[in-house]
């Protein structure tokens, strides 16, 4: 060790605390005090460490560092390296999820299916291996981080795995994660391009054949869309996000999809040199089509967290989006345009594991209060649970993209992206990527209505089950994870210029190009200040300024009395719960309206029915047309196979023998 | 960012606050005379509003903290973007803080606060009416932000003021198919998103087709009025949105001298006098469209500024 890679050390020593924290958790596994009330915070405060380190790697003039450790196998050792990618995802990793580690802190109970010991381990490798993810600078490692995080992700997604639908949605997650890790074994296997150096900086060096680099994109997109949720490999979300521990959820949807937005830039902006136009196109389509389709999806669902998972679709298609599109003006040599088009994909990714984590702890708070997960069965938390209501309503309308907000930044950044373009050389081109502003614009629209429906329906209104009047809010632990992300949602609201250069590192050593830096760390111009700028900060405070002015008018000109009386109604007074709209209801404008999503099957009563009974029943197409027909082909295949099981041991004595017999063929 | 510029910006929000009940007084009255109804004079809605702020609120027994913030938000958000339209003068320092983005951002806001507010309660119309409030707005925030895509196209920029200084600054008169297009367009917005007739009907007594009054039932008083006075607001803000993007005339450039701006708040009030019964005309000789037929309006306005769009990318290239 050098001291030149004092940050790596850094580093490495936070994962080994990691790793040592989730030790510490079997020695006493079953003591719930240990391992949730010390362990959790502490890792929380490791968390702390990572983001810091990553947030110095992002300043000006920071050289990479680069280390080789004793590690791996013998010809294969471990290369590791810090840059500003890397750095800008570490601070992600390292600041949400501290507040994630403080909320599983006080969320983690006894008696929820595996041991709180197991649950310390395999939560803090989970961790650990998205470092390493980060940090890996060859094949071997990244791949050895990659699977370790997605079989510690697994067990933890199947905590409760007494419950059948919890281990098949863990099935199903696992298979798509290794059919995509399939994808990047063979995406590397093309990119060493004949040298067979695995480090990325052979790969860097290396120069591939037009065809051979166009593979190894379209390998990478395959596999690390597998892993973000890209349509059609989005199926194992809304399963495993549902099933797992809301902490779980969490640094699923919040980190690990991230980890895959991270690898899709380090081999597609990073190692591959700039390529043909349609692999943006291609990338942009891609992610116009899931961020449509998730949120359309979103809209129709009625279990909080299955909810939740189809908005990370959405938002993650948003992303993908951006970074087709900074691809795209990567061909056209648009520096600038490029850069803005990347600042959005990143600032979207760190908005996206704020909020969405927010707002999946949330939905875990709202669980443990009223064990209920269907939207048909809450109602009026915001009465019975203040503090979760809050911090979920400053989630809920970041995720809306709704100024002052981050979310709002990020948008504002990818249709300004977007708005660029004109000046892309081909005319094709030209006129199909200002259309993508288009779907970002109905998509941000129809997330502002999923999540009227989430918070609407969850914590507004009267409940609709009486055992919710005992709902209460969570512990300070809960209440202090759930604040620091609510925080950091209004921080970069504030002040979007401080999440802006936190980006200019990563955008210079991809692209060589930074965008215009704002007037003041509240207010940004990215391209130029003619063109656009914005605020958050002085939005924020001319409407805080507007409200004062307008009750202390109010007050003071008239009064401020009030009577509470049960509600009008119109004057109806036998008003019950059950009247209110319900998520179905709220689904129901969308059903309509983009029913060919749909694979919808409806239970009407009919008009003489004296129990009358409604169902509906939807279903994602994918299944039935992609996922059904491949599940039947592999078994038909597996069935044609079995003819060659006789059982009998001359018949497998025959096998061996035509073996030999061809094989001498070729030998002569 | 000069002195006068600041006054001229607090100016400009006063009188949008000022004028804007006006402007609502003014429709209802053209609208009786069309349907040969008696007219309501036209100070009707001040009226109202000093009525209103008089009465003693009443809140149903557990309206939650949300319901009671949410009219002044709504209120404060309306104002805000009042501040950056060029009604009067291009000259806003307001605008370098928010573009018109962030113009359809604030009115998105306002929406989601108050259909968040209309499900607080728990009555049966609230919710029903925030959920066709955001079924409309989810198809019309879109496509407005598609006709304001169209005149950022032209002029390379998403701030109003630019946009209208480059219409008025351009030699003679320059006609854009594609405006023409975004023109339908805005006008079917900005009929469903003021909840006027085809969408809504802001003078119905029946609970079943409301949208914008079926939210605001269980609102009373002080917090009605601001609820209204803010409703009254973006349609001002509407029309002034219209006039920077169509018909700029009249509105002041930088460095106006105070006979100029004089003007420019004359033309601004002949201008909406000719809007406001424009719009009397179209709810008078159109019917209400069934809920289920609403989607269909609003995806063609969307469709409409689209093909704007596609139409200026085409003569373009």
């Amino acid at each position: 060790m050098t001291l030149a890679a004092h940050h790596l050390f850094a580093l490495l020593s936070f994962v080994g605390a990691w790793f040592a924290l989730g030790i510490a958790g079997l020695v006493q596994s079953q003591r719930i005090g240990w391992v949730a009330r010390t362990l959790f915070p502490l890792g929380a405060l490791v968390g702390l460490g990572v983001a810091c380190v990553g947030w110095s790697a992002l300043a000006d003039g920071f050289v990479p560092e680069q280390w080789v450790l004793p590690l791996g196998l013998p010809d294969l050792p471990f290369h590791l390296r810090l840059d500003a990618l890397s750095g800008f995802f570490l601070l992600l990793l390292g600041s949400a999820g501290a507040g994630i580690s403080l909320f599983a802190a006080g969320y983690f109970r006894e008696g929820e299916g595996a041991s709180p010991g197991l649950l310390c381990l395999q939560y803090h490798t989970f961790l650990a291996s998205m470092v390493m993810v980060t940090l890996a600078d060859d094949a071997y490692l990244f791949l050895v981080s990659w699977e370790t995080m997605a079989l510690s992700s697994y067990f933890l997604v199947t905590t409760q795995h007494r419950i059948p639908e919890i281990r098949q949605a863990g099935f199903l997650y696992l298979l798509i994660a290794h059919v995509g890790a399939i994808g990047l074994l063979l995406c590397f296997g093309v990119l060493q391009g004949g040298n067979w150096q695995m480090t990325f900086d052979a790969m860097r060096d290396a120069t591939l054949a037009p065809a051979w680099a166009s593979i190894a994109f379209l390998l990478a997109l395959f596999g690390f869309g597998a892993k973000a949720g890209l349509v059609p490999m989005h199926v194992w979300l809304p399963e495993a996000h549902p099933a797992a521990p809301s902490p779980v959820s969490a640094m699923m949807s919040g980190l690990m999809l991230k980890m895959a937005v991270y690898g899709l830039l380090r081999i597609g902006l990073d190692l591959l040199h700039a390529g043909p136009w349609w692999w943006g196109m291609l990338t942009l389509i891609l992610g116009l089509g899931t961020a449509l389709f998730g949120a359309v999806f979103a809209a129709v669902q009625t279990d909080m967290k299955r909810l939740l998972a189809y908005s990370s679709i959405e938002n993650i298609g948003l992303i993908f989006a951006a970074i087709g599109l900074a691809l795209l003006c990567r061909t056209f040599d648009l520096r600038l345009l490029a850069a803005l088009a990347l600042t959005a994909a990143l600032i979207h990714s760190f908005n996206h594991a704020l909020f969405k984590s927010l707002l999946f702890l949330a939905t875990g708070s709202v669980l443990h209060a009223t064990r209920e997960r269907s939207l048909g069965k809450l109602g009026g938390l915001i009465r019975r649970m203040p503090w979760v209501a809050t911090f979920a309503l400053i989630g809920t309308l970041a995720l809306a993209g709704l100024p002052p907000l981050n979310g709002f930044v990020s948008e504002w950044l990818l249709l300004q992206a977007f708005l660029s373009t004109p000046a892309i050389p081909h005319a094709f081109v030209n006129m199909i990527v200002p259309l993508g502003a288009a779907v970002v614009a109905l998509t941000a629209a129809l997330a502002g209505y999923v999540m009227v429906k989430f918070y609407g329906v969850i914590f507004l209104g009267q409940p609709r089950e009486p055992l919710l009047m005992h709902a209460h809010d969570p512990g300070w632990l809960e209440r202090l994870g759930l604040g620091w992300l609510a925080f950091g949602c209004i921080l970069i609201g504030v002040f979007p210029q401080c999440a802006l250069d936190a980006t200019t590192g990563v955008t210079r050593a991809l692209l060589g190009e930074v965008i215009h830096r704002g007037p003041a760390p509240w207010w940004i111009a990215p391209v130029s200040t003619a063109q656009a700028s914005y605020s958050g900060l002085v939005l924020l405070a001319g409407m805080l300024g507007v409200i004062g002015v307008m009750f202390f008018l109010v007050r003071r000109m008239y009064h401020g009395r009030v009577r509470r009386t049960p509600a009008w109604n119109c004057g109806y007074p036998w008003l019950t719960p059950r009247m209110q709209d319900t998520a179905e209801g709220f689904g129901q404008p969308i059903r309509h309206m983009f029913g060919l999503f749909f694979r919808m099957q409806r239970e009407l009563p009919s008009p003489d029915d004296s129990a009358p009974h409604y169902r509906i029943h939807i279903e994602d197409r994918f299944w039935h047309a992609l996922y059904l027909p491949l599940a039947r082909a592999v078994s038909w295949l597996a069935d044609m196979l079995a003819v060659l099981q006789r059982g009998r041991l001359a018949v497998y004595l025959l096998y061996s023998f035509l073996t030999l017999i061809v094989l001498l063929v070729f030998v002569l | 960012m000069s002195a006068l510029a600041l006054a001229s910006q607090a100016a400009g929000i006063l009188l949008a606050i000022a004028l804007a009940p006006l402007l609502a007084g003014w429709v209802a009255q053209c609208r009786a005379w069309l349907q040969n109804r008696s007219a309501p004079p036209l100070v009707q809605p001040y009226r109202t509003l000093r009525k209103l702020f008089r009465k003693d609120a009443v809140l149903a027994t557990d309206a939650s903290p949300l319901f009671r913030a949410t009219p002044y938000v709504v209120f404060g958000t309306m104002t805000l973007a009042a501040a950056i339209i060029p009604s009067v003068t291009t000259d806003l320092p307001m605008a370098r803080v928010a573009d018109a983005i962030a113009l359809v951002g604030l009115f998105a806001t306002a929406r989601v606060f108050i259909a968040l507010a209309a499900m607080d309660i728990g009555t049966v119309f609230g919710s029903m009416g925030a959920r066709r409030e955001m079924m409309v707005g989810f198809l019309a925030e879109p496509a407005l932000l598609m006709v304001l895509f169209n005149a950022f196209l032209m002029f390379g920029s998403t701030a109003l003021p630019t946009v209208a200084e480059g219409t008025l600054t351009a030699d003679g008169l320059i006609l854009h198919p594609s405006l023409a297009f975004a023109g339908l367009a805005f006008v079917m917005v900005l009929l469903a998103e003021n909840a006027r007739i085809p969408i809504d009907n802001p003078a119905t007594h029946l609970e079943v087709t409301m949208i914008h009054e079926a939210m605001v039932l269980e609102y009373s008083a002080r917090h009605l009025a601001l609820i209204e006075w803010a409703s009254w607001l973006k349609l001002f803000n509407y029309a002034c949105i219209g006039f920077a993007l169509f018909v700029p005339w009249g509105i002041a450039l930088h460095d106006a001298d105070s006979l100029t701006l004089l003007i420019a708040v004359v033309m601004l009030v002949a201008k909406l006098a000719v809007a406001g019964s424009a719009l009397a005309v179209i709810e008078t000789v159109s019917a209400k469209l069934r809920i289920f037929r609403a989607p269909e309006f609003l995806s063609m306005a969307f469709l409409l500024a689209v093909l704007g769009l596609l139409v200026h990318l085409l003569l373009r290239s």
